[in-house]
């Protein structure tokens, strides 16, 4: 069992990342990471969305006819995102105004009915739940590391603006290269988006490569002494 | 026999989980309504003091509005207006205006001009220019915005309200003339009316 919840576990963090992988939920993603803050911002709401959502659908999975599951998916998941906005706007007032648009847009996220439909419909309460805390960790690592990436390139901070998630306590809280760096705008505007993103689905396609470069060779090299021995 | 026909099933079950849904949504929705409200009266009250100091006005500015029509001085139809007085004396309105030719659309702002025609201050309420170029009209990425405190039609002369590239006295940005260009001139546009109306500014009643 306990491996299975790792498989679980280690699809939605990197095998079946939905951002890197399933290049799933690209609209909000490439949109709102110009800075670190606010993928983090919106890595949160997708997160909660995606949890509740998942556990919901696994909890009514068999009392739901298969012809009305989508529809009933998408009220669903549309409750939830309504109710996230909601609090973020009372709780997050500043934080809400930049992400705007993108947090009722989460609805649209293809992602989340994709984990709803493609695994908490079929499995019990709590692999979903895990399936959704790991697909939404997932998917936020993405967001704030693409966010961290062109804030960086583009304006020379990392997590400039703090406050607007942890109040003033976290406003000094962030990393600079000094107001006389230029920065390259480029990597704060939409090309940057899909450059870094591109950038960061090849990191992970080389990681992926590299860790199964040595599984590959443990069987030539296996075989290498057999026919001496033979 | 005919309840159990799986499309009425289908349907009730469908209509059971929009109530449910609709539950959840209008409890969330009555548990924050106050605090939202209350954010962006706060909000809006915290712009305000930014360009009329709180100790110059002694009421209750949020809510003593007006609301005025010309779109070609004020950008949009309809301007909401924000009086501050003190003592029942005049001291500035807040006109909420519209700067239609930025770059990128429409560039929302707040102008604060006082009762003895000077700018008290402007301030950028949201704008979708370009990162990096012309977004430096907002407060916290360069103090380019705070330079129009205490101008007037007179202060520059009225023909000098330009940017520099046009032969005026305001500074355009290194890669962006077109935003800068389009927040001078509705600034002066809003000075103009303000001569022009200014006794029906402070004169008309709050609207409720």
């Amino acid at each position: 069992m306990s491996e299975s919840w790792r498989e679980i576990i280690n699809n939605g963090l990197w095998h079946n990342n939905q951002a890197l992988v399933a290049l799933l939920g690209l609209c909000p993603l490439l949109a709102v990471t110009n800075t670190a803050v606010n993928g983090l911002g919106l890595g949160i709401a997708t997160l909660l969305v995606l949890t509740a959502s998942n556990v919901t659908v696994s909890l009514i999975r068999n009392l739901v006819r298969p012809e009305i599951r989508l529809p009933v998916f998408v009220l669903v998941i549309a409750s939830f995102v309504t109710a996230v906005e909601l609090s973020m706007n009372a709780w997050f007032p500043e934080l809400y105004k930049i992400l705007g648009i993108f947090i009722p847009l989460i609805v649209t996220n293809c992602a989340i009915i994709g984990r709803a439909e493609a695994y908490a419909s079929k499995n019990s309460v709590l692999p979903a739940l895990v399936d959704g805390l790991s697909m939404g960790i997932g998917f936020l690592l993405v967001l704030v590391t693409l966010g961290g990436l062109r804030e960086f390139i583009g304006q020379g901070t990392l997590f400039a603006d703090l406050h607007l998630m942890f109040g003033e306590a976290a406003r000094s809280l962030y990393f600079s290269l000094g107001s006389d760096f230029q920065g390259a705008l480029i990597a704060i505007l939409p090309p940057g988006a899909f450059i870094g993103l591109g950038l960061l689905i090849a990191v992970k396609n080389l990681i992926d490569q590299h860790a199964s470069r040595p599984a590959e060779k443990t069987p030539v090299v296996s075989t290498e002494p057999a026919p001496s021995q033979g | 026999m005919i309840n159990r026909h799986p499309v009425v099933i289908a349907a009730v079950l469908l209509g059971m989980f929009a109530v449910v849904g609709t539950t959840l949504v209008s409890f969330t929705y009555e548990n924050t309504k106050e605090r939202i409200l209350d954010n962006e009266h706060k909000a809006l009250l915290k712009k305000l003091h930014k360009i009329i100091p709180a100790d110059q006005i002694d009421n209750d500015i949020v809510n003593d509005t007006t609301r005025v029509s010309s779109p070609e001085l004020l950008g949009a139809t309809q301007t909401i207006i924000y009086r501050g007085r003190k003592l029942n004396q005049p001291v500035a309105a807040v006109f909420s205006i519209v700067a239609p030719e930025g770059y990128s659309g429409s560039i929302n702002m707040l102008v604060a001009v006082k009762s003895n025609g000077t700018l008290g201050g402007v301030r950028i309420v949201s704008h979708r220019e370009t990162p990096g170029l012309g977004d430096k009209i907002e407060e916290r990425k360069s103090d380019w915005i705070l330079g129009f405190q205490g101008k007037s039609l007179n202060n520059p002369d009225k023909s000098r309200w330009k940017v520099k590239r046009d032969g005026g006295n305001f500074d355009q940005f290194t890669g962006a003339t077109i935003t800068p260009r389009a927040v001078v001139d509705a600034v002066k546009r809003t000075l103009i009316y303000f001569q022009d109306n200014k006794e029906a500014v402070f004169k008309q009643e709050t609207e409720t």
